[in-house]
């Protein structure tokens, strides 16, 4: 009885969580332009979708911006993260101080602050700058992803390899690198996600490019075409499907990935509002 | 070569790109045509000003309770051993999240509109079209709607965490139900729910995305009048001045919750 | 295989401080080819600070460390012929159990057959033949150690650093694994210099034992040596058990503690110095009350396998007893104590060593 009480009241929570998504998704098929009508079903949005330009365009900046943002963030941020972990105190209290600056401050004064700093040095806003600016958010992530590697392991396992006669590159190239590598996937995987879904920072920080969260806005504020119904389905449907295949990649080595992937809220590896996915951006 | 300079890089950008703006922004606040004043600060007392941080205080007051009092029982009985699956049903609470912030807002307006779903479910009862768009209460459902999920999972993950033995020790030792929530779970809880509260009341009190999609515009919050003093007004130093507010504010609030949690936060060695 | 009396390794000196703490203070040690040599100190004596200095993990603050008389202070470990096996053995998680052991030859560009032969062979002497391609994380904690002992003895180093390598494993399996490294060093001829905290571990594998405290050496000497003239009462404490109690060096040969006047072996003391006296409580025989040195009660008694553990409470001190003949609690006795299970030691000077 009380367990069928606990379970109505989750699915209800779940239904209020699922109804828009749902609805949109189901509009994404309807042949009629207006909503007010259901004029069966039809693939005709998604067929629009793929012949507008300006969607196509802002789909390539926000996955190629992600993309560069991922591959420079998670490389500066390993390298960094090795090296705060070895430092003394003080240094690293400062270094830490720094990561978690951003992670405090809204996104609207990130973005402000960047687009000031832009515009004082005269750099036009455009693609440069919003990966400049993704760059700086995504690289916190992957340090607060890497760091909990780094101290979770073994600190002599690096020395066996020194004594083994690995030189300190190899080393950290044969033994370091492959520990924390599940920390390096946890951290490239949410700066690719925050990333992709960034609208704020990018906002500010850029004025020529548009990536698909501003192109969004943009829409939303004038007359809304269809075919956002159509886009909203079919990054659903990525994103759901690029999550099945991360949880599935590797079910063998102890379902590591489905932990990694909730590791977020799982624990405070990484101060709590890393979570799973990102900060709530307003 | 010594490992501490790996860091060196990232600590050059973080100082170009974090570090450097921040101090633009003092330096905004702080200046008027480059001479120091405090007057952006002074002009924040005008009592439109401060009414405006006060309803943004009071929205993201309103969000962050709803979401503890809609978010607390999902945690509690998502983290309840009776589920089998409770695995899946919480990768079901995460995948909304994965939907573009933007599209779940827009979302809420096709539901919400005058010729959208809800108002028609309400006229085929009978009740009739309700002014729904455009109202503090819309704000507030969006608000809601995309925070509840910080809510439900820091106090998920910390209940799914602690030991399941506690709560069967303290009804070995006669405690009712009742009683074992009021002094074992929900003491056990507070760490989740401080973080919780965080991480809705952060985002709420300085979202302007979502009063402009669902208040259309009507609603002045405090991250709108941001946004606008720099977008619309051009007035840099008021926006910076606000900016910096809006920071103390964020601060302060942290430092209080964290008063209460002292020991929640001790991972990272930080700020925090 | 006889220790050789030629040094192979020597610390000069060596001084090790971190942040201010100074965690070795101006230590001198040889250790000789073959020797089987132990730490052994509480936590924070500095033990593995001084194997650290020998793997190459640590450089000294000041002082030198010499291998066959060269100077490595600065040496880096790669370049060493040391290998170590660590406390928690360090095994790399991401590399199975060949892979592991293998490690270090692939390092050296030895050629695959030869890989194959001598890790074959190591994990054939560790006993863990068919278990190459198993995932570390697989293993017992003992089947762990094993292959952390082959992994660093692959490389055919001459000595061996083993930090605390039987820490974690339980008593049972201590016990075997002590008798088969030591077998394995008398079988190798190497030099193994081992980490201790457990003095019977030290005792039972051990050529030389090291003891350390604070950061300094107390006494370095054979095992038999380092029980039966334990040089202070530190030593003394942390060698087996012991009672350790004030008394008076009245003249050589002649010390009094507890009231009584005791003859022993020991001279050279100033008269009337105070000293500690130290006594093993299996040199203390009970005997009936009227022929006992002292007189007391049996306060309690514990039962320990292959004696009893009784504590006699005299007037105002308690000793403790071992004797293979049960006493009943409250039973009054006699305690003897012959000349020759008495040990007088110096008063500590650093104090809080008396008991």
């Amino acid at each position: 009885m009380v367990k069928t009480l606990k379970r109505l009241y989750l699915g209800l929570v779940l239904l209020f969580l699922y109804a828009p998504i749902v609805v949109l998704m189901v509009y994404s098929f309807n042949a009629s332009e207006t909503r007010a009508v259901w004029g069966g079903f039809s693939l005709k949005w998604y067929q629009a979708l793929f012949m507008d330009s300006d969607i196509l365009e802002a789909l390539y900046v926000t996955v190629s911006v992600a993309a560069l943002a991922t591959l420079a963030s998670t490389v500066m941020g390993t390298v960094a993260a090795i090296g705060i972990h070895s430092m003394k105190s003080w240094t690293r209290s400062l270094y830490m101080n720094i990561t978690n600056l951003p992670m405090l401050m809204p996104d609207i004064v990130t973005g402000i602050s960047l687009m000031i700093l832009f515009i004082f040095v005269k750099l036009p806003r455009g693609y440069g700058t919003m990966l400049l600016a993704h760059i700086t958010f995504d690289i916190p992530y992957v340090i607060f992803s890497v760091l909990p590697r780094l101290r979770r392991m073994n600190p002599n396992t690096y020395e066996a390899a020194l004594d083994l006669g690995a030189k300190p590159f190899t080393a950290l190239r044969k033994v370091l690198l492959p520990e924390i590598m599940p920390g390096v996937i946890t951290g490239a995987l949410l700066a690719f996600t925050m990333s992709l879904d960034d609208f704020v920072i990018s906002y500010f920080t850029s004025v020529r490019t548009s990536n698909l969260s501003m192109l969004i806005y943009s829409m939303t504020r004038r007359k809304v075409p269809p075919t956002i119904n159509a886009l909203s389905t079919l990054m659903f449907v990525v994103v759901l499907s690029l999550l099945l295949f991360i949880n599935l990649r590797g079910t063998s080595r102890k379902k590591k990935s489905l932990h990694s992937l909730r590791s977020g809220f799982q624990g405070r590896e990484y101060p709590a509002d890393t979570m799973i996915k990102e900060v709530p951006r307003s | 070569m010594k490992r501490s300079l790996f860091a060196a890089p990232y600590g050059v950008w973080m100082l170009l790109f974090t570090v450097v703006p921040i101090f633009l922004i003092f330096y905004y606040a702080f200046t008027w045509n480059g001479e120091f004043t405090l007057a952006n600060f002074e002009l924040f007392l005008a009592p439109e000003f401060i009414g405006i941080l006060t309803f943004s205080l009071w929205m993201a007051l309103l969000c962050t309770l709803i979401c503890l009092l809609v978010g607390y029982p999902a945690a509690l009985f998502l983290a309840s051993r009776d589920f089998k699956r409770a695995n899946i049903v919480v990768v079901l609470f995460v995948i909304p999240m994965w939907m573009n912030f933007l599209l779940r807002t827009y979302a809420w307006m096709t539901l919400l509109e005058d010729t959208g779903l809800i108002n028609r479910f309400l006229e085929w009862v009978g009740i009739g079209r309700l002014k729904l768009m455009y109202t503090e209460n819309a704000v507030l459902m969006g608000m809601v709607y995309n925070y509840l999920p910080f809510m439900i999972f820091p106090i998920y993950s910390v209940l799914h965490k602690s030991d399941g033995r506690l709560v069967e020790a303290a009804q070995d030792l006669g405690a009712n139900g009742w009683l074992t929530f009021w002094k074992v779970t929900l003491p056990l809880s507070v760490p989740g729910v401080i973080s919780g509260v965080t991480m809705v009341f952060m985002p709420a009190v300085t979202t302007f995305v979502i009063p402009r999609l669902l208040g259309g515009g009507t609603f002045m919050m405090f991250g709108d009048l941001i946004e606008n003093q720099f977008l619309t007004v051009g007035d840099w130093n008021f926006g910076s001045a606000l900016s910096l507010i809006m920071m103390a504010l964020i601060l302060i609030s942290l430092g209080i919750l964290n008063r209460v949690d002292p020991q929640g936060q001790a991972e990272g060695g930080g700020l925090w | 295989m006889m220790v050789e009396d030629t040094h192979l390794i020597d610390l000069e000196n060596c001084t090790k401080e971190f942040d201010g703490f100074e965690a070795l203070k101006s230590v001198n040690l040889y250790i000789r080819k073959r020797e089987f040599v132990t730490l052994l100190g509480p936590s924070g004596c500095g033990k593995t600070t001084t194997l650290r200095l020998i793997g190459g993990f640590e450089q000294p603050t000041s002082g030198r460390v010499l291998f066959e008389g060269t100077d490595i202070t600065h040496l880096p470990p790669y370049r060493r012929h040391v290998n170590t096996v660590f406390q928690k053995y360090a095994l790399f998680p991401h590399l199975n159990v060949f892979e592991n052991v293998a490690f270090g030859l692939k390092i050296a560009k030895v050629s695959r057959q030869d890989i194959k032969r001598r890790v074959g062979a190591m994990l054939d002497m560790v006993g863990l033949c068919g278990y190459e391609k198993r995932d570390i994380e697989a293993l017992s904690g003992g089947q762990q150690q094993r292959v952390a002992i082959a992994r660093a003895l692959v490389n055919e180093p001459e000595v061996l650093l083993l930090d605390e390598p039987l820490g974690a494993l339980d008593q049972r399996l201590r016990k075997d694994m002590q008798l088969e490294l030591k077998k394995m060093q008398q079988r190798l001829g190497i030099t193994f210099i081992y980490v201790t905290h457990d003095q019977e571990e030290a005792l039972t594998m051990s050529d030389t034992i090291v003891v350390m405290r604070d950061g300094r050496i107390h006494q370095i000497g054979t095992p038999k040596k380092i029980y039966d003239e334990p040089k202070n009462a530190f030593v003394a404490d942390f060698i087996g058990e012991s009672n350790i109690l004030p008394g008076t060096m009245l003249r050589d040969r002649l010390v009094r503690f507890a009231g009584t006047e005791f003859v022993c072996v020991d001279s050279g003391f100033g008269t009337n110095e105070d000293v500690d006296v130290v006594l093993r409580p299996e040199d203390i025989d009970v005997t009936a009350v009227e022929s006992g040195m002292l007189q007391g009660v049996v306060r309690s008694v514990l039962f320990k396998g292959v004696h009893y553990e009784m504590m006699v409470e005299t007037g105002e001190h308690v000793f403790k007893v071992h004797s293979t003949d049960l006493t009943p609690e409250g039973a009054r006795v006699g305690l003897v104590i012959l000349p020759d299970g008495i040990h007088i030691m110096k008063k500590q000077d650093e104090g809080g060593m008396a008991v």
